[in-house]
């Protein structure tokens, strides 16, 4: 179980996270919704230690996170798969060698390790590039090894963060079918940050709206479809007005 | 007036705590010696061998223009050998290591703090360190280590060039006879010479290579910040270089 606990995080005087609780529980895949640059990223930072909350904590199995020490640290992440926005592959590296360097820090056989990168790239159906550096492949490709670098370390956890944003809708039906699959397969739980509400309605058990600093409203997917909090509301009917409404949050965060 | 002080001493002091959180955590990465051994040998080719055509380079020519300010400096007041010797001591003690120094604070200072920092804002570095790497044992000490080893190694290779440039231009242009040059380098000659002109390279490497990690890993926001750091890596290596060359003198001459 992954759960925020009044977590805040401020950068400056950018109040980012103020108060924000949810729990992610084991087999679910939970959604945070919400606008850009509300701190969707800088909560999925939290759970693998990347950024420490200025109060509050995030427990991951009952572990608090900012608590662990360097090995329980490295222990912690070898159970996450981290899916970054910007696929985050190492360019300097071919696919194969993407996949192979977290796992070499797993007690692996060299065998192993060759059949846990055969195994991922055939789920993100991505056999044939193992040779191909990341500048050779196309947005799209490159979230799909982005994931198959997160699933061969066989993680508990998944975290994806905004996987469909920037591709186009043939693209993103992909990746939400492998977001799918990826779960029926390994059985792992996941949150996904996103604005795609058809990626979230897909691939999301529940979903939690992210809202200046904290969850506005959390709830299995068909209840907040029918919500009727009119912030939620605002956002899933993309209405303009909501959008005034959040600049006018973003700006408030920076004076 | 006293709170844009106090703010500034502030920013300081912030910067210094950075800086030593920084430097504590390259020190307590270096535990990971299964992690950088490798990579350090890669990155010793990358920051050492392709330094040389460059070092070289400026070595040849150092030594022709020491030669010839040399015999124009002492001409009529010592004997001509001594251009042998300002030759040998200027760039074993100072022009070979500073020069080379400062043109590789442009080359690998720059080179790292931009290879990091593209890192940095691509997410790499965060991906690494979710893959359970420290990004200290894995980017800044094969970098810190491999530049502290080549940075003497290349030194020496200029050095050696510009005596041997210094000696054809005395031996072309000065009517001295090979053996008066010689003669000249070896009459003030001691050990110190090339132990100290090697010391000081090794720290010059390592601030170097330090500096250009510290920049690339701190960047925030986009190409811009990545072209800052850049900057920064630059000058402060620079700037460091000829403040260590000055302690060296100090401390050890
Ligand atoms: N490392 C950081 N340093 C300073 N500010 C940051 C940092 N990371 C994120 N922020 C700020 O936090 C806010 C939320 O960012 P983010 O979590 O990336 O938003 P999003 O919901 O689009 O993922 C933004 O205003 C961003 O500028
Ligand atoms: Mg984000």
């Amino acid at each position: 179980m992954i759960s925020f606990k009044d977590v805040k995080k401020r950068f400056d005087s950018n109040v980012v996270l103020d108060g924000f609780s949810l729990d992610v529980h084991d087999g679910e895949t939970m959604v945070i919704l919400g606008y850009s640059g509300t701190g969707k990223s800088v909560a999925l930072k939290h759970i693998v230690g990347l950024l420490e909350p200025d109060s509050g904590q995030v427990e991951v199995d009952e572990q608090i996170v900012h608590m662990l020490d360097r090995d329980g640290l490295t222990q912690l992440r070898s159970n996450v798969g981290y899916v970054f926005q910007s696929s985050a592959l190492f360019d300097s590296m071919t696919v194969t060698e993407n996949l192979k360097l977290g796992l070499k820090r797993q007690r692996l056989s060299d065998a192993e390790i060759r059949d846990r990168v055969a195994a991922s790239l055939a789920l993100v159906d991505m056999e044939g590039t193992e040779d191909r550096f990341p500048a050779e492949l196309s947005g799209g490709m490159r979230k799909r090894v982005g994931i198959a670098r997160a699933i061969a370390l066989h993680p508990r956890y998944i975290l994806y963060d905004e996987p469909t944003t920037g591709l186009d809708p043939v693209t993103s039906a992909v990746i939400n079918q492998l977001m799918i699959r990826t779960r029926e397969k390994l059985g792992v739980t996941g949150i996904v940050v996103t604005h795609d509400l058809e990626s979230a309605y897909m691939v999301g058990d529940r979903i939690a709206m992210l809202y200046h600093g904290r969850i506005r409203q959390v709830g299995p997917v068909e209840e907040i479809r029918r919500t009727h909090d009119p912030v939620v509301r605002q956002f899933l009917d993309g209405r303009p007005e909501a959008a005034a409404e959040a600049d006018s949050g973003m700006f408030r965060a920076f004076r | 007036m006293y709170k844009a002080l106090s703010l500034t001493v502030a920013n300081w002091l912030s910067t210094l705590g950075s800086v030593g959180h920084f430097l504590s955590d390259v020190a307590r990465s270096l535990r990971d010696v299964r992690i950088w051994t490798g990579l350090t040998v890669e990155q010793m080719r990358r920051i050492g061998v392709d330094s040389v055509p460059i070092a070289l380079f400026i070595s040849a020519f150092t030594g022709i223009v020491l030669s010839m300010q040399a015999s124009y400096t002492l001409t009529g007041a010592v004997p001509l050998y001594f251009v042998g010797t300002a030759v040998g001591k200027g760039l074993l003690l100072e022009l070979g290591p500073v020069l080379t120094g400062l043109v590789l604070a442009g080359r690998v200072g720059a080179n790292i703090a931009a290879e990091l920092g593209t890192m940095k804002v691509t997410e790499q570095v965060d991906a690494l360190e979710t893959l359970a790497y420290d990004p200290h044992s894995y980017l800044v000490v094969p970098r810190v280590i491999a530049a502290s080893v080549m940075f003497p190694i290349v030194v020496a290779m200029a050095s050696a060039l510009g005596i041997v440039t210094g000696w054809l231009t005395a031996v072309n242009m000065l009517e001295l006879s090979t053996f008066e040059f010689f003669k000249g380098i070896k009459m003030f000659y001691q050990d110190k010479d090339i132990w100290y002109g090697l010391v000081k390279s090794i720290s010059f490497g390592f601030v170097i290579a330090l500096v250009g990690c510290g920049m690339g890993l701190s960047v925030r926001g986009g190409a811009e910040g990545v072209g800052r750091a850049t900057t920064k890596a630059v000058v402060y290596g620079s700037a460091m270089i000829l403040v260590l060359d000055a302690v060296w003198a100090v401390t050890v001459l």
